[in-house]
């Protein structure tokens, strides 16, 4: 008589596997290799110019700057919060962790609202000089993927409106927090490096 | 144990120090080589931070994890490099 000779995998243990649908592992890596590409080319411009770039880089607005990194702290920290909430099987929680993951992400694409504002009211564009090109065309590349990723956790919050993450039944959530946390690693290196850096 | 010593919170405390000491270390915009490293650095132990924990890599595929940690770190060096040694590096090319 045939005899199990292993247990089944316990669903709440993060073993030895990559979260989520392992393709969008792949997407992953591809979006990071172009930011960092984005950045290393970035470092290469300010070398050509220091003195111009450091006198830029003081009109942007620090605070500001700060302020959208602990949006994008947080927001992860609460994606990661809905994951657990979904392998501990409490499906209840997870709409909710989604839900301010979500005003988070919509926080961030006002304060870069403002920020772009002030610097037109200023008369400070794209085509002002080397450092705001640069600045201009990296966090806007970077605020669509954080409004894309904020589309993501959306859909996710619906269906989990709907009590659709549950331990057995993670897959998607997990999948779509791997892309947010990643569009959150691309801030964290992006904001020292643009606003800090000289 | 305290809540807030468990990950993930832990984990977002700690993101939130770091953030708080790169802030603080460049509060006056001063030039200077040992703060431009020091906010390199602390950059590179916040990606880390997220990569190992928020992404959870620390339990993942070995091969996987090299791979984004080696960006992380292969990118970090390189902007460092064209940040101390750039301008002299491209003053001999161009």
């Amino acid at each position: 008589m045939p005899v199990a000779l292993t247990a089944p995998a316990n669903p709440h243990s993060a073993s030895q596997r990559l979260p989520g649908d392992p393709d969008i592992w792949f997407l992953i890596v591809a979006e990071l290799l172009t930011f960092g590409m984005f950045f290393v080319t970035y470092a290469g411009y300010r070398a050509l110019d220091v003195d111009l770039f450091n006198a830029s880089q003081l009109k942007l607005d620090r605070t500001l700057g700060v302020i959208n990194t602990l949006f994008m702290l947080t927001s992860s920290w609460a994606v990661v919060s809905a994951v657990r909430a979904a392998r501990r099987d409490r499906p209840a929680e997870v709409p909710r962790y989604l839900a301010l993951a979500i005003m988070l992400g919509v926080g961030f694409m006002l304060v870069k609202a403002i920020e772009y504002s002030e610097k037109f009211a200023n008369g400070i564009s794209i085509t002002t000089d080397t450092f705001f090109m640069f600045y201009f065309c990296l966090t806007i590349i970077h605020l669509l993927h954080v409004i894309g990723g904020t589309a993501i956790l959306t859909v996710m919050w619906a269906k989990a409106r709907r009590g659709g993450y549950r331990a057995n039944s993670i897959k998607g959530l997990e999948t779509g927090a791997s892309y947010w946390h990643m569009v959150d690693l691309l801030w964290i290196f992006l904001f020292p490096l643009l606003y800090l850096l000289r | 144990m305290p809540v807030f010593l468990l990950n993930p919170h832990r984990t977002w405390l700690l993101l939130v120090l770091a953030t708080a000491a790169t802030f603080w270390v460049r509060a006056d915009g001063v030039v200077g080589l040992a703060a431009g490293a020091a906010t390199l650095g602390i950059a590179w132990l916040k990606g880390r931070l997220v990569i190992l924990d928020f992404m959870e890599l620390r339990e993942a595929p070995r091969l996987w994890r090299g791979i984004i940690e080696g960006w992380l770190l292969l990118v970090t060096v390189l902007v460092f490099v064209f940040y101390r040694f750039g301008p002299e590096l491209l003053a001999q090319t161009t």
